[in-house]
């Protein structure tokens, strides 16, 4: 069957590259280049994540306050760097993204 | 039930308790994957052996799109390789908290490795480096997020045509503000804060590029500017000393 191929392909090639680098954490000597790059990598997939899911709706840029995504984030941004607390920062990202969406609609 | 056993059941709950937005915000993807998948020829054991062998939404949606526009299976693999080098710079950026682990424990870790519990758990051994419990943590947060995944895939094969649209309600917002938390305090020095500005501006300029290499390309090059910017900083401090 093919679609068993498939998945089995899909399998393989989606942990490769998932398995590849801890499998050699501890036994390969990193350059202190790659090293400091690690810190970077959250910082920089999580903020290109961000910004394509609140900035690209239904397939384009919309920045406009009319975007409740755009105005939940960025309230959220501003309890983030006030407070530094998770937690908050879901809860009242949540909840003025209700709003948002209640006042707009 | 001895105290050993117990502060590792309390860090496996810690670990799905910090990934419950990120498993709200995954549940429309899970459901509609299921209802799309079947819609598109795939059979229903093969559509849920996928979320359970495979566990990356992303490659899921490409494959059964794919499918769908009858592409061939290598360009179909292929693209799924692609867009799982992100995973990649996950795995290779969480190196030096598993040199410990054996090698059984990475293998299974690893299977579980997505963008929600890399992102919960760079998050916790940045708050709380050297957590000798750290394997429950990630285990905690990577079962909780595949059990959702594989129920909600389930779900949306059973509903199938009738779901409703939660795409619409927009529940991928969980997902924003809870990034959001976990990057927003690590932006404290100028070159973290310019790299999340390139990864951020970068990856809406290049959002039509296919399978998502826009967000790769993106990610890669603000790992860049953000290396290089802390190599002036720091060339800077040595001469003002």
């Amino acid at each position: 069957m093919s679609e068993w191929m498939l998945i089995a392909g899909m399998a393989v090639l989606t942990f490769i590259p998932r398995y590849l680098p801890m499998a050699f954490a501890g036994k390969a000597v990193l350059p202190p280049l790659i090293e400091r790059a690690f810190g970077f990598v959250p910082i920089a997939v999580l903020s290109a994540i961000i910004a394509q899911t609140v900035l690209i709706r239904d397939g384009s840029l919309t920045m406009s306050f009319a975007n409740p995504h755009l105005l939940a984030a960025l309230v959220a941004c501003g309890v983030a760097i006030w407070k530094k607390h998770l937690f908050l920062t879901i809860a009242v990202g949540l909840l003025v993204y209700g709003l948002a969406r209640f006042i707009l609609i | 039930m001895n105290s050993h056993t117990d502060t590792r059941g309390r860090a496996f709950a810690q670990g799905a308790r910090d990934t419950v937005p990120l498993i709200f915000a995954a549940i429309p993807f899970g459901v509609v994957f299921g209802a799309l998948a079947l819609a598109n020829g795939l059979s229903r054991e093969a559509t849920l052996a996928m979320s359970m062998l495979v566990f990356a939404g992303s490659s899921q949606f490409i494959a059964v799109t794919l499918l769908a526009s009858a592409a061939a299976m290598p360009v179909i693999l292929l693209t799924v390789f692609i867009v799982n080098l992100r995973q990649m710079l996950y795995s290779a950026s969480l190196m030096p908290h598993v040199k410990a682990w054996p090698q059984r424990l990475r293998l299974l870790s690893s299977y579980f490795l997505t963008d929600e519990t890399y992102a919960v758990v760079a998050n916790h051994v940045m708050s709380k480096p050297g957590d000798q419990r750290l394997p429950w943590y990630y285990m905690g947060s990577a079962l909780s997020m595949y059990g959702n995944w594989v129920l909600c895939t389930y779900v949306g094969m059973t509903l199938g045509q009738q779901i409703p649209d939660l795409t619409a309600w927009g529940l991928d917002i969980a997902m924003v503000v809870a990034f959001i938390g976990i990057v927003v305090p690590l932006l404290h020095s100028l070159p973290r804060v310019c790299c999340a500005l390139v990864a951020g501006i970068g990856s809406v300029v290049c959002y039509e590029w296919p399978n998502q290499m826009g967000l790769l390309f993106s990610s890669l090059l603000a790992i860049a500017v953000g290396l290089l910017l802390e190599r002036v900083s720091s060339a800077r401090e040595v001469a003002n000393v």
